[in-house]
């Protein structure tokens, strides 16, 4: 399983590459690979990272051309059409948006828009909303639990915005696994 | 334990559980996060070791030198510009037998300025006299740190590593890395006990010269050490694997090799991709196989030699160029194959250049090619990468 993550630098992409990988690897059994678009970062810069996730080692070191799913947590970049490079039929899309896109997915992508943003104000003011959609593409795929999610967040962020952040992936994914389970589609 | 960390901490990891007495390293990019993790692992109190800041990697070279010949087990890091900037200081540090490890992030070389990985950085010091090994994955990395040190403090051997870990490939990704016990790695690798050391309360002066009278015998005695270097490698990686149950091949790291019409040789992380691609061609009954150097110094020629022995043709990947003529691997793998009375044919490619990504079509590529090559022909194709 491959995907792709898209945003900008300062709101945590490269985080979210790396934690839902971490859940995979560390709390979910699991084999995990995940790398920023190698080079230099910039606040507010278009951003790319990657994570793979498989049931055996991963053995491949090329980067990702034909993700299976993408992750927007910027929704300005959606005119960017590096954000749907390699996407094809059967491919998915979670984006952070309040609702219906402006810029249409190519045909045959399952898109998925959640108010990540809006999610993250209710719980505590302006949290970043990197986790929110780590735990939205748990909840959407079912590849990893909420508790590896949680496991790997508690991990990698720093103690004080830990707790608000566990309740933020709690929601995000439950958003996911209630469209999961009903099978819906945006 | 499991954990989930990139080749940078990785190296950071096998810093701390070696229980590394003196650091000098100045940062620099794709090698910053190891000395940013060793500087933090010193400052919370998880290594006693003393970190010393230097205005260059010269001095960071340097400070490494003056700290090992006290007795002090030693660790730096850089990449490109930075090992470069340590020319000079390689060889004093090798001449002088003292048994530094040094992890380089690879990374390519400026002009153009970049930060994206190969190897010719590490394959311009080939000559400095320091062993070379070149890992695959961040687990390997971790072991091959722990393993360096046995190896350089290996009386029979006193020459200082290189584990050198593709630039970003490495460096940067992060997967599933096994942490070994301290309990264990306390077993595997105890305090080094130097033979003979410079005591600062008895200082002395020495001119590190040698007229034509002596100094052959010096560099004959570095010859001679990296030839016993060999079968310490070897060993030090099975007595590894006796305690942590994982091995990384020693000096070699054949794969599908055995019956296989056409063997990759490889240095690095780009392994891995190859590996995939062969099972892929093994399934239509192409018979392929990869053959990775894990050591570049000392040269595994006999293992290769025999590795390689039976197929038609070697393709050679090199992730650098020497200039004017070929890839280094291949100059390499052609004169360890002279003398065979039926060699095979030796095809070299220069691919991943300054980060250029190496994808599982270029190594599929490379195979075919090789595929509708001539029996007997020996040519070279120093190849930009179509794309």
């Amino acid at each position: 399983m491959q995907i792709r993550w898209h945003g900008r630098g300062g709101q945590g992409v490269v985080t979210a590459a790396r934690l839902l990988g971490r859940a995979a690897a560390v709390y979910g059994g699991k084999f995990a690979q995940s790398f920023p678009s190698f080079g230099t970062e910039r606040r507010g810069a278009p951003v790319t990272a990657f994570t793979r996730l498989a049931e055996g080692v991963i053995r491949d070191r090329s980067q990702i051309y034909r993700p299976d799913w993408v992750v927007v947590l910027d929704s300005s970049l959606l005119g960017n059409q590096d954000v749907w490079q390699g996407l094809g039929p059967g491919g998915s899309a979670l984006v952070n948006a309040p609702r219906g896109l402006a810029v249409s997915p190519p045909p045959g992508v399952n898109l998925y828009c959640l108010d990540a943003a809006g999610m993250a104000r209710e719980i505590s003011g302006h949290l970043p909303v990197n986790t929110a959609m780590v735990g939205a593409l748990a909840g959407l795929t079912g590849w990893v639990k909420l508790e590896a999610v949680q496991g790997a967040t508690a991990d990698l962020l720093s103690p004080s915005v830990v707790e608000q952040n566990l309740r933020l992936v709690e929601a995000s994914f439950r958003w996911g696994e209630k469209i999961r389970k009903g099978g819906r589609k945006e | 334990m499991r954990e989930y960390i990139n080749g940078n901490e990785a190296v950071a990891r096998a810093v701390r559980l070696a229980r590394v007495d003196v650091v000098a390293a100045y940062p620099i990019t794709p090698q910053s996060p190891v000395v940013e993790e060793i500087a933090a692992q010193i400052a919370s109190g998880e290594l006693d070791a003393e970190y010393i800041r230097v205005e260059s990697e010269h001095a960071a070279l340097a400070a490494c030198y003056g700290a090992a010949v006290t007795g002090m087990r030693v660790f730096t890091a850089t990449s490109s510009q930075g090992l470069a900037y340590m020319f000079e200081m390689l060889h004093y540090v090798s001449g002088s037998r003292v048994p530094v490890v040094m992890a380089v992030a690879n990374r390519g070389l400026a002009a153009p300025w970049t930060i994206w990985a190969d190897h010719q950085d590490s394959i311009v010091c080939r000559d400095t006299g320091w062993i070379q090994l070149y890992v695959e994955t961040a687990q390997e990395a971790l072991d091959t740190c722990l393993q360096a040190y046995r190896i350089a403090e290996h009386p029979e051997v006193l020459t200082p590593v290189m584990v050198c870990l593709d630039g970003y490939v490495l460096s940067h990704t992060e997967e599933v890395v096994e942490i070994p016990a301290q309990e264990a790695v306390d077993t595997f690798l105890p305090p080094y006990k130097p033979q003979r050391v410079v005591e600062p309360e008895r200082p002395l002066v020495f001119g590190v010269g040698a007229g034509p009278d002596l100094y052959p015998a010096f560099k004959q005695a570095q010859q001679e050490a990296m030839d016993r270097a060999r079968e310490v490698i070897c060993r030090v990686d099975e007595e590894f694997y006796r305690i942590f149950g994982r091995r990384h091949g020693g000096l070699v790291d054949p794969y599908r090799c055995r019956d296989a019409e056409i063997v990759l040789v490889t240095l690095g992380a780009t392994t891995g991709t190859a590996r995939e691609v062969a099972d892929r061609l093994r399934q239509e009954g192409i018979k392929v196989g990869v053959l990775r150097l894990r050591a570049l110094r000392p040269f595994p020629a006999e293992e290769v030699r025999r590795a390689l022995a039976g197929c038609r043709v070697v393709a050679v990947l090199d992730r650098n160029c020497s200039f004017g003529y070929e890839g280094a691997v291949c100059t390499e793998v052609k004169a360890a194959l002279l003398g065979l009375k039926e060699p095979p044919a030796v095809v070299g490619f220069i691919l991943g250049l300054g980060g250029q990504d190496i994808r599982q079509a270029d190594i599929e590529d490379i195979f075919r090619r090789c595929l509708a090559a001539g029996s007997g022909a020996v040519h070279q194709v120093a190849a930009a990468q179509s794309r």
